[in-house]
């Protein structure tokens, strides 16, 4: 892919002068009563054939807002154009009747969204939801748009595309999901594709697989791509040209090389900064007995049976064993199904093992028997808290049912909050008057108020914009030193694994594949499996070396 | 095959709910006050407590209560849902005289209840807010808060009484020798009330629900990818969000159903309307107890019967329902 990479690189001198899109100062007004008037302001740029173009930002710069003003599907009226324009082949987008607009949707503009499993519609069949795009804009009987499914289902890399195109989406697994949306998207050959973070929602082997498929598709057919994304290291893989959005305002705007590697902004600078860099330093090993021993451990989870029919079995954690010395960390880092999360809420006890031992301290550990050693701090910062229940309340309760006076909790609680960050008032208000951040930052003291000595963070900050994901990091770094707690840290993403972990554990399939020290397992990986993780890991300056190199 | 196993499962669970709750009917009625020897005899003439021993023997009413009970089990199980001695008739054929009009009124209430329902559904989420959406809205609470009863009277008195357009009970004209195409308008006439009085509930639920549901799935990401391929409205709310909104409300429409043949009873009293409802109100007045377990039992077993195709009809719409 960064061979690609260059070569688009050089294109740059030759590049087709006719522009494909151009929006020209581009105003969208927010509702009355939102925290700002416009959701974008004065947005200006121009997309070429053949090209890439990703707008950058963290949520609520308005980089979606975009996507959705060009392809007409703005949600109205609470969203609206205020003033500008959008040029599509010369022709204003905004100005264009409905009708015109839905002729255009489709065939000449194609999008592809970030949920690849919201994005396809239950209760039809694949072939179905194809073949609707050739419904809508073209004439044609029933097995020649048969055949045209089959061979869009063929170009996106999907195998035995018969079968796909009679099966329901549930069938599909997420990157196959989306590859689908992506054959929706090109099956007509659209002059402009607009890719909404089509590949945030999966794992990164997936993720460099889409973002391999786009690029090549936008090659063969010199498609303009207009690609929404948060992520720095996607920009850096796929980019021509690239916008920094921040509060709906453009921050910068130039080629990716450039952006990248000399940022005009500070503000761009900083999300940069932000990104981890993937590399680990060497730690001492604090040796001294183990504070968590893991042997063994097994998880199998009975799918029920229905009515006349076998239950199913699948083995979640296939006989998993580790160590972890106080005040360590070690990483637990797969995608999603390797049996990561399942060992955490082992750990934690909120399920019982089917087989092995845990042990914390050489006592071991009784599932649904909560002492307080083991807290958990979980991934959702809006999912999990109460949002009936103070910020204060839902941090005492714990020292408060295990006996500690309710005065004495709410002072350590007010003690806690300052620590993490907040303020001490925070106690009194409400889940929903915090940011993500905030939010993070008070399962944090929620689970520092039990004083635990092992954390179990199960992705805490993969809900989070990079520069909030670095504070919370830092936070997390700090607290460690001075409180000294060994942290179980899950995790997807390994340049996070890299900064925040001693010890690397990487698990796929329920089975940890390779173990060590993190700069060893990061420098030499052992096991393929490693080896293609950290491939996929989109680099912030592959290209930018490569033309130095 | 697969399929084939579901269906039987549905099948042997509904018959084992069956004779729980023919069990449960069975005790319930006992503990209901009022002797059956007692209303018979009564009738006879005699209260004496001879006479009413008598009569207790003569019908098994002086065995062992789960003797009795033994004795009305086994007999479902043959299909022998016993004797009325007020009717001087078995039960089964009893029912099985007034079950066709039971089962006309209620699938017609049915099928009115669902299309109404949803189409004031569809049409009132096309623009949540507006003129057309309170309208509906407030049509669909009245009839959700109005008693049946109610309803059925005012109808009655406006297009019977006062405009004479329509037949105000009965089955049929009464006399008027109608043959082939004329007979079957008059009974269609003759159905057009009570279907409405039993419908307006329903429609008012099923108009709801297919709102909200309509609403909840026009927000749903498949409906954006939908728009992004140049798909029009009607497209979009008739094969993406119709189809996605209908299914909470089959299965709602299941678990209705049953009650609407319940709701039968009521709407059967008020327009003399022939059919196990009527029945059951006319065995319910005269203590008959064996009549009145039967027609308990033909209401429940039609509840089960609707619940099973319910659950047969949705394994078909979603796929993601795997057996």
């Amino acid at each position: 892919m960064t061979h690609s990479a260059v070569s688009r690189g050089r294109d740059n001198m030759t590049a087709s002068l006719t522009p494909l899109l151009t929006v020209e100062g581009l105003n969208i007004a927010l509702p009355p009563g939102a925290d700002r008037p416009l959701a974008v302001e004065g947005a200006e740029f121009t997309l070429y054939p053949g090209r890439t173009l990703c707008i950058v930002g963290e949520s609520g710069s308005g980089k979606s807002t975009i996507a959705d003003a060009v392809i007409g599907l703005l949600p109205r009226p609470h969203l609206r154009p205020a003033a500008g324009r959008i040029l599509f082949e010369g022709r204003d987008l905004l100005t264009l009747p409905e009708t015109a607009m839905r002729r255009l949707r489709g065939a000449e503009i194609g999008m592809v969204f970030q949920e690849p499993m919201a994005a396809l519609n239950p209760l039809m069949k694949i072939g179905a939801q194809l073949e609707e795009v050739l419904e809508i804009h073209l004439d044609l009987p029933a097995s020649e748009r048969r055949t045209r499914a089959l061979a869009a289902l063929n170009d996106v890399g999907l195998p035995r595309v018969e079968e796909i195109c009679d099966s329901y989406p549930s069938r599909l697994s997420g990157g196959q999901r989306q590859r689908v949306v992506i054959a929706c998207a090109m099956m007509l050959e659209p002059k402009l594709l607009i890719c909404d973070e089509p590949t945030t929602a999966l794992d990164v082997t997936t993720q460099a697989q889409i973002l391999a498929l786009i690029a090549d598709l936008q090659k063969r057919r010199g498609t303009g791509v207009l690609f929404i994304t948060h992520d720095f290291g996607v920009v850096s893989e796929i980019a021509d040209d690239v916008i920094v959005m921040r509060q709906g305002l453009i921050e910068e705007a130039g080629p990716a090389a450039q952006v990248l590697r000399n940022p005009a902004s500070a503000y761009t600078r900083q999300l940069i900064d932000a990104i981890p860099t993937g590399t680990a330093q060497q730690r001492p090993d604090p040796g001294g007995a183990p504070l968590l021993e893991i042997e063994g451990l097994r998880r199998v989870y009975s799918l029920p049976g229905k009515l006349f029919r076998a239950p199913r079995q699948v083995e979640a954690l296939k006989g998993i064993s580790l160590s972890l010395a106080a005040g360590q960390t070690i990483g637990i880092v797969g995608e999603s199904g390797s049996g990561k999360s399942t060992l955490g809420r082992l750990v934690v006890g909120l399920e019982k093992p089917d087989g092995g031992s845990l042990r914390v301290k050489g006592r071991p550990l009784v599932a649904h028997r909560f002492d307080g050693r083991v807290q958990m701090i979980f991934q959702d910062p809006f999912a999990s808290l109460n949002p009936k229940i103070s910020i204060g309340e839902t941090i005492a309760i714990g020292p408060i049912t295990k006996g500690v006076p309710r005065a004495q909790a709410w002072a350590r609680t007010e003690e806690l909050l300052e620590l993490v960050g907040l303020r001490a008032e925070a106690a009194r208000r409400y889940p929903h008057e915090f940011s993500g951040g905030q939010r993070q930052r008070v399962g944090i003291a929620r689970a520092l108020a039990m004083d635990p000595e092992l954390i179990v963070a199960d992705e805490p900050v993969s809900a989070l914009d990079v520069s909030v994901q670095a504070q919370v990091l830092d936070l997390f770094e700090s607290l460690q030193k001075r409180l000294n707690f060994a942290m179980l840290f899950i995790t997807h993403d390994l340049r996070v694994a890299a900064r925040m972990c001693d010890q690397l554990a990487v698990m796929q399939r329920g089975e940890i594949v390779e173990t060590g020290p993190s700069h060893e397992v990061l420098r030499a990986p052992r096991h393929t499996y490693t080896r293609t993780l950290l491939a996929a890991i989109p680099q912030l300056f592959s290209q930018t070396e490569r033309e130095f190199n | 095959m697969n399929r084939l196993s579901f269906l039987i499962g549905r099948i042997c669970q509904g018959i084992l709910a069956l004779f729980a709750i023919a069990t449960l009917n069975f005790f319930l009625i006992r503990a209901a006050p009022g002797d059956p020897a007692a209303v018979m005899a009564g009738e006879a003439g005699a209260v004496d407590e001879k006479f009413l021993q008598v009569v207790r023997l003569q019908y098994g009413l002086d065995l062992p209560i789960l003797q009795q009970w033994w004795i009305y089990i086994s007999g479902i199980a043959r299909l022998d849902l016993g004797y009325s001695y007020r009717q001087q008739a078995s039960v089964a054929s009893l029912i099985l005289e007034r079950l066709p009009a039971t089962l006309v009124l209620t699938i017609c209430a049915f099928v009115f209840s669902l299309v109404v329902g949803v189409t004031l559904g569809v049409l009132a989420a096309r623009k949540p807010g507006s003129l057309t959406d309170r309208l509906i809205g407030f049509l669909a609470l009245i009839f959700y808060a109005a008693p049946m009863y109610w309803l059925a009277l005012m109808a009655v008195l406006i297009f019977s009484i006062r405009l004479g357009w329509l037949p105000a009970f009965g089955y049929q004209s009464i006399g008027a020798d109608y043959h082939g195409l004329e007979a079957l308008l008059d009974r269609m006439r003759h159905l057009v009330l009570p279907t409405l009085a039993l419908s307006f509930f329903y429609v008012a639920i099923y108009t709801r629900m297919t709102r909200a549901n309509m609403i909840a799935m026009s927000q749903m990401a498949f409906v954006k990818t939908a728009r992004a391929k140049g798909a029009g409205e009607t497209r979009i709310q008739l094969r993406h969000v119709l189809r996605n909104a209908l299914l909470p409300v089959v299965t709602l429409a299941g678990l209705q159903a049953g009650n609407m043949v319940g709701g039968a009873i009521m709407t059967e009293t008020v327009f003399a309307w022939p059919g196990v409802g009527r029945l059951m109100f006319d065995a319910l007045m005269q203590r008959d107890y064996s009549l009145l377990l039967g027609a308990f039992l033909i209401t429940a077993a039609l509840a089960i019967i609707f619940n099973i195709i319910t659950d047969i009809i949705y394994t078909l719409v979603d796929p993601r329902i795997a057996l």
